[in-house]
Order: structure tokens, then C-alpha cells, then sequence
């Protein structure tokens, strides 16, 4: 029996991939463990390796194809002895780029991951209408933000695991060791309570450290510095001690990493006075608030998204593009609902945003960009004006953000509410590894939906 | 008597015999070939997130597990596959787990890196880089609490071996005795770090000492070394005298995780680490060596081949849990 060689996945978020080169041809033999190709993203590379023994009998994606979906069938190894001609006609018809639900029917075992659509990011009211808007990727722009303010100020410099010689695990940090050496971005041990302490010590002698965790779920080892250290010194010391320091990296859920690497540490951070909390949902955001935390004389937490990493978005072409910190965008205009949320929260609201347009209900959407200091004025503004409110993130319901503007909202513009605020959030449970679980722990479009019809009264 | 001074000194090598040498042949190959399967399951999309293959470093738990008994408990980080395996784990549930079915260990809720037994004495599967230490020497403290003679092992990597909890750890196991047995898995990398650009002294056994610790270095693709270090190892804290450090050097084939840049050494590197120092091939040819005949290993090889192309077939068979799992198990 012949089987069908699929494009691999890399990594939980990979959908499309380069086919980099064979390593062997048609008709050549392989056995158990045999590489046969390289694929390649922007990320990593992987080998593809025979676990059968046969023959490979035929390629159906040559090498160098870029943009390979995952899961398209890519070659097919037949038994020894098979006649490579009859299973040609078994074939699925080979899967080109682009080709959008080719996905789904080679998929023969398992569903594709969820596609997310990118979230559109309307100009902040921060870039002039005339200013050239230059798309890249949200990794991009936070590199891009980084390496501006090393260039701009000596003071500042990264540190993290995997961050100089492999690039960062998630390839935010590309090429900033080539630019900087390796005084400026440093790999560290895997020492998380360590090395963020240590970035508390040098930015209270006066550096700007950028302190990257592989993912938030590893800063709950430092938590105590960022809290107890970073937060509160400037008050502790009666205001001779500052803390400029900005610890960074992917916060929440990835695809399918299971319930110790997918927390959303968002209602933690921002609970804590002396704080400044961000959480970016486009790359334009991303870039101009990362310059703002890396200026700021306070600790910032500053919470990515490694869904989020890969989107592209229009960054305006500005030499010194530096977001304000505390304030909200109004992502949506709009008359009938208000819609709050942040980071890939925002996909959830623009696309139920786009939903309910279909049925005539205009949502304004409010994009919070920073968690604490919290723009609460925009949010009272908005609401005003439509009455209803849902407020939307992937984190726990007990104490979430959510939780906050709901407070916020009743105490501030009680009167006029025409319906209680709703929220949207993250079921009540550690993150399910099972692919159906996940997808009901995370919250969705059609649970905005429904959120916004019932506080307009509607079906 | 376990060395106190240097643990450098070469430790013994076990011999071992001959139906010794063929049940270690037996839970490598199938821990490899269950690896291989599990990757390209990966590739196929059966099973994401992530996921760490084991292939390279099984000689390192197969020979622990030669060297303990019943009862004795095992715990790990997220490379937890072939911990699972030689702890006699169903492999039909653990690969259903990496799937993502109803009938994986953990229900389809772990995955990869989260699964546990009590019943086979295995506490996980963690995901967090250190965690295992002093959650070993938690379980070693219920075992002196308790007087009953069992045993704690607990593996985590040279990377892992950073973290300042693994320290707070040997403090405390060393200060009130616990019987358990801490094994570095020092496989050279973590992640793209090499250990000398993590590490300062990177001959980790030396840790042992600071704590007074006894500690050996071992040769971890050698099954035998591995066996008879542990049989130290595991007797020192067996008999009351506290808890023993491991440092087991050897070298995993595969990227970190399924995505995996592999610029951080060469091929040449990898080529000559499974051309002439794989666990499994060095067995091959002494049982080879003792008059074994090539059929017996194959009929062992198609052995375990058919008992992972069950596990395969179960979890692909097997359904996706039910929906009314998520909110099942979050308190007791
Ligand atoms: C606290 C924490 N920090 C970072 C990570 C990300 N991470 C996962 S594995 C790993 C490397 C660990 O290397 P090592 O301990 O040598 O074990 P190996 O993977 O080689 O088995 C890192 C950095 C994590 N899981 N937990
Ligand atoms: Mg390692």
C-alpha cells in the first residue's frame, strides 16, 4: 500500500510553508528514518523523514515551492515492488499555493487549525492621513520598534532565552545581534526569576533593559520581581527610584500547547499599581507602543500574541512613530453596541463587528491597546452614546479585564445603560490540549455575536 | 559505596545478562520506534502543539527504570514519552494523548507534555523548565514521611538545570535526607543553547557537591552505565542516607521541539553521535556479538513495530473527547 507524504506542520501556528529542497528522487529506496526533504518557514527548518520503508515512488511538490500549505500531499512512497503507475490514480489531484480548502480535503486525519482572519487595523488617529503606510508582519514591527530605540539610545538592551544566536524563539528579535553584538542582546541561561531581577537591578542604575520571556507563562518565575521589584520601587523610595524596564513577549494561548503554556496573564499584570500594561492587537499598535514602553521611566508589561506574530498589517512609514500611552482606538465606528476588547481579542470583536453589520447593527469597536493605565474615558464616551456594551477577552472570567469595565461601566454611566454589560471570555478552565476542547475554552465570533443581540434585545 | 568526593571516576559498568540485554533492546526500540511514529503523526497533523521526540537519549530512562522497582516513582519535564513508556504506560493511551482522543491517558487534556499514572507511579509531564526537581523531592518527602522505602527519580535536562528552584531543592533534599535521586539529562542542548553558552561549569554532577550531594557523571548512551549508576544511586537513598545526583551525558537526534531552526550544530555532529554512539546499536552488537541470531532482533524489532502501529491505529481511531470534558477534573 502506498501513503502519502504530507507538508508537516513546524510549529502550532505554522499554515503555509517553503518546500525547500529533496534529498532524494524518484525511485530512490528509503527506509525508516531516511531524510527525504527539507521544509523551511521563517522561523525554522525541519527534515521530513521516511517511517516506512519503500520506495518513494512519486514528488508531487518540487523543490523550492513556496507557500506550501500544511498538510498538502507533497510526495508518496510505495512499497517496494508497488508499480508506481496504478497509484497515480489514487492520487488527490496535487494541492497548489493558495489553493485555500486544498488544506481540507488532504487533510485526511485531522482538521486544519482554526484560521483566524487578520485583524484590519484602521489608521490610529495618532498617523497623519498623508504618511505612506508600509504593510509588514507584527514580529517585524516589534523588531523594527526595538532596533530603532537601540539605535536612539545606547542605554537599551535585550536580554532572554534564545534571543541573540537563535534569533528568538519566535523570531522577534531577527537580526538584532548582527546590529548590536553581543553586549546589547544577550542569551541568557534559562534563569526567568534571575535574569528579570537582574534587568530590575540595572534599570534602577539607570539602563533601559528589554526583558524578552519566551512566552508570559515562564514570567510567572519572575512575577516577583516584575511585581514586588520593578512595581513598586519608585514608591517604596518615595520617587528617587525608577524602573525602566519593559518585560515583553507572547502572552495567552498559541494553537494546541495545552494549559501550562497557554495562559493569559493580562488581569494579572494589570491589577498591579506602578505598572504599565500593553496588549497590541495590530502591528502599526505594536510598534508604536513598544517605542513608547521602551521611553518610558516605568516598568511596562508588555503582552504579544504568537497568533498575532505572523499578521500583517500597514505600519506607517514615520521616522519616529511613538504611540501615547493610555489611550484606546476606536477600531469601528458605530451607533448601536460597544464592543471592547484588545490584542486577538480584537479578532473576535471586528469580525462579529462585520457580523452584525449583515443584520443592520452598527458596533462602535474599542481597541483598550493599554490594560493599565486604562483608557476608561473612551470606553464611558462610547457607551454613552449606544447604551449596550460587551466587553470581549481570552482570559479567565473571575477578576478579568472584562470584569474591570464591567465595574467601570455601571459605576460610570449606569444611567445610561439600556441592558447589562456583557462579557466574553475564556471558559473557566485550565487550557484543553484536545483540538474540539480548545476551540470551545476560547472565545469566538459567534459568541460576540450573541452576546451583542442580547444586549440589543434581538434573535 | 556511592563516591563523595569525585564523582568524575568512571562509573562501573554493569554486566548485564543476556535476557537483560534483550528486554533493554526491547523498550528502547520501542520507545524509538514509537518516537518515529509520533513525529510523523506530527507531520500529518494527527498530533500538534508541541511535542518533544526522546531518540538519542533512550538509554538514559531504560536503564534507570532496570535499576528501580515497584513503587518507585518517576518524574520528568515535557520529554516525557520514553519516561512513559518504560514506566510500563499503555502505549496505546499515551499516543492517543498525543492526539488529542477520549481514550489518551489524560482524556485528550494534556497532551503531549502534561500526562501522569498514578497506578504506573509516573508524576508527569511538566512543562515548565526546572519543575521537576523539587516536585521529585516532593514525592521523595511523602516516601521518608511515610518510611516506605520507595524511592523518587527525577529527570529534567542541563538546561533546566539553571533554574535556581532545582537548587532549592538539593538544599532541602540533602537536609532532611529524602530518599530521591536527581538525574541531569545533559544532552548538550537546550533548545539552540549549547551548554557551555549557559552554563559556566559545565560539569553538572560538580553541583552535587555544594550541597553535599553525592553525584556521578555517567555515560548515558551506554544502557549498562546507565543501569549500574542507578543501582548506586537508587541503594544511597534507599538506604537512608539522602538524596543522589546523576548527571547523565547524552544527545538527543531531533530538533528541541517538531520546529526547529537546527543551525546550532552541525550535521556532521548529529551523523557521528548515531553512527557511533547510539544506545540502541551498541546493544544490537553485543547481543550480536554473544550469539544472538540477527532473526531473534528482528522478530523483536517487528514486535514492537506491531505494538506501535496498535497505538497508532488506536488514536487515530479513537474519538475526540466529549464536549462536556471541558469542564470535567478542574477541582476535585
Ligand atoms: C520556565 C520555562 N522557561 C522556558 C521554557 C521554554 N523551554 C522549553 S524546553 C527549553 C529548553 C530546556 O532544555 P533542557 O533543560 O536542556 O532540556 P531538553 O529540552 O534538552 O531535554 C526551554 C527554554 C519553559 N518551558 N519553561
Ligand atoms: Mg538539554
Amino acid at each position: 500500500m502506498s501513503i502519502n507524504v504530507l507538508m508537516p506542520a513546524l510549529s502550532p501556528t505554522m499554515e503555509h510553508g517553503k518546500l525547500a529542497k529533496w534529498l532524494k528522487n524518484e525511485g530512490d529506496k528509503v527506509k525508516s528514518g531516511d531524510v527525504i526533504a527539507e521544509i523551511e518557514t521563517d522561523k525554522a527548518t525541519m527534515e521530513v523523514e521516511a517511517v516506512d520503508e519503500g520506495v518513494l515512488a512519486r514528488i508531487l511538490v518540487p523543490g523550492g515551492t513556496e507557500n506550501v500549505a500544511v498538510n498538502t500531499p507533497i510526495a508518496v512512497i510505495a512499497e517496494d515492488g508497488e508499480d508506481a503507475t496504478a497509484i497515480e490514480s489514487t492520487l488527490p489531484p496535487p494541492k497548489l499555493p493558495g489553493d485555500s480548502d486544498a488544506a481540507q480535503t488532504a487533510a485526511s486525519v485531522a482538521a486544519p487549525a482554526p484560521k483566524q482572519a487578520a485583524a484590519p487595523a484602521p489608521r490610529a488617529p495618532e498617523i497623519p492621513s498623508d504618511v505612506t503606510m508600509i504593510p509588514m508582519t507584527m514580529r517585524e514591527a516589534l523588531r523594527d520598534a526595538m532596533a530603532e530605540e537601540m539605535r536612539r539610545d545606547s542605554g537599551v538592551f535585550v536580554m532572554g532565552e534564545e534571543v541573540g544566536e537563535y534569533q528568538g524563539a519566535y523570531k522577534v528579535t531577527q537580526g538584532l545581534l548582527q546590529e548590536f553584538g553581543a553586549q546589547r542582546v544577550l542569551d541568557t541561561p534559562i534563569t526567568e526569576y534571575g535574569f528579570a531581577g537582574i534587568g530590575v537591578g540595572a534599570a534602577f542604575a539607570g539602563l533601559r533593559p528589554i526583558v524578552e520571556f519566551m512566552t508570559f507563562n515562564f514570567s510567572m518565575q519572575a512575577i516577583d520581581h516584575i511585581v514586588n521589584s520593578a512595581a513598586k520601587t519608585l514608591y517604596m523610595s518615595g520617587g528617587q527610584i525608577h524602573s525602566p524596564i519593559v518585560f515583553r513577549g507572547a502572552n495567552g494561548a498559541a494553537a494546541r500547547v495545552g494549559a501550562q503554556h497557554s495562559q493569559d496573564f493580562s488581569a494579572w499584570y494589570s491589577s498591579v499599581p506602578g505598572l504599565i500594561v500593553m496588549a497590541p492587537s495590530n502591528a502599526s499598535d505594536a510598534k508604536g507602543l513598544l517605542k513608547a514602553a521602551i521611553r518610558s521611566d516605568n516598568p511596562v508589561v508588555f503582552l504579544e500574541n504568537e497568533i498575532l506574530y505572523g499578521k500583517t498589517g500597514d505600519v506607517p512609514a514615520l521616522e519616529d512613530f511613538v504611540l501615547p500611552i493610555g489611550k484606546a482606538r476606536i477600531a469601528r465606528a458605530g451607533t448601536d453596541v460597544t464592543l471592547v476588547s484588545f490584542s486577538i481579542g480584537m479578532t473576535y470583536a471586528l469580525a462579529a463587528a462585520e457580523e452584525l453589520a449583515k443584520d443592520g447593527i452598527e458596533a462602535e469597536v474599542i481597541d483598550l491597546r493599554t490594560l493599565r493605565p486604562m483608557d476608561t474615558a473612551s470606553i464611558i464616551e462610547s457607551v454613552k452614546k449606544t447604551g449596550r456594551c460587551v466587553a470581549i477577552e481570552e482570559g479567565w472570567p473571575q477578576n478579568g479585564v472584562t470584569a474591570q469595565i464591567a465595574a467601570v461601566v455601571q459605576e460610570e454611566a449606569f444611567d445610561y445603560l439600556d441592558a447589562p454589560v456583557a462579557r466574553v471570555t475564556g471558559k473557566d478552565v485550565p487550557m484543553p490540549y484536545a483540538a474540539n476542547l480548545e476551540k470551545l475554552a476560547l472565545p469566538s465570533t459567534a459568541e460576540v455575536v450573541a452576546a451583542a443581540k442580547a444586549v440589543l434585545y434581538r434573535t | 559505596m556511592a563516591n563523595e568526593t569525585d564523582g568524575a571516576q568512571p562509573a562501573p559498568i554493569a554486566e548485564l545478562s543476556r535476557e537483560q540485554e534483550l528486554s533493554a533492546l526491547r523498550d528502547m526500540l520501542l520507545i524509538r520506534r514509537f518516537e518515529e511514529k509520533a513525529g510523523q503523526l506530527y507531520g500529518m497533523g494527527v498530533i500538534a502543539g508541541f511535542c518533544h521526540l526522546y531518540i538519542g537519549q533512550e538509554a538514559v530512562v531504560v536503564g534507570v527504570r532496570m535499576a528501580s522497582r515497584e513503587g518507585d516513582q518517576f518524574t520528568t519535564s515535557y520529554r516525557d514519552h520514553g519516561h512513559m513508556l518504560a514506566m510500563g504506560m499503555d502505549p496505546k493511551g499515551v499516543m492517543a494523548e498525543l492526539a488529542g482522543k477520549r481514550g489518551g491517558i489524560s482524556k485528550g487534556k494534556g497532551g503531549s507534555m502534561h500526562m501522569f499514572s498514578r497506578e504506573k507511579n509516573f508524576f508527569g509531564g511538566h512543562g515548565i523548565v526546572g519543575a521537576p526537581a523539587p516536585i521529585g523531592a516532593g514525592i521523595a518527602f511523602a516516601n521518608a514521611y511515610r518510611g516506605d522505602g520507595r524511592v523518587s527519580i527525577t529527570f529534567f535536562g542541563e538546561g533546566a538545570a539553571n533554574q535556581g528552584q532545582v537548587y532549592e531543592s538539593f538544599n532541602i533534599a540533602a537536609l532532611w535526607r529524602l530518599p530521591v535521586v536527581f538525574i541531569i539529562e545533559n544532552n548538550r542542548y537546550a533548545m539552540g543553547t549549547a551548554i557551555n553558552r549557559a552554563t559556566a561549569q559545565t560539569e553538572c554532577f560538580r553541583r552535587g557537591a555544594a550541597f553535599a550531594i553525592p553525584a556521578r557523571q555517567v555515560d548515558g548512551m551506554d544502557v549498562r552505565a546507565v543501569k549500574a549508576a542507578a543501582d548506586e544511586a537508587i541503594e544511597w537513598c534507599r538506604s537512608g542516607k539522602g538524596p543522589y545526583l546523576l548527571e547523565v551525558l547524552t544527545y538527543r537526534y531531533r530538533g528541541h521541539s517538531m520546529s526547529d531552526p537546527a543551525k546550532y550544530r552541525s550535521k556532521e555532529e548529529v551523523e557521528r553521535m548515531r553512527e557511533e554512539h547510539d544506545p540502541i546499536e551498541q546493544v544490537r552488537i553485543r547481543l550480536l556479538a554473544a550469539g544472538v541470531s540477527e532473526d531473534e532482533l528482528k522478530k523483536i524489532d517487528a514486535s514492537v513495530r506491531k505494538i506501535v502501529a496498535e497505538a497508532v491505529d488506536f488514536a487515530t481511531s479513537d474519538r475526540e473527547p466529549d464536549p462536556s470534558e471541558l469542564y470535567t477534573d478542574v477541582v476535585a
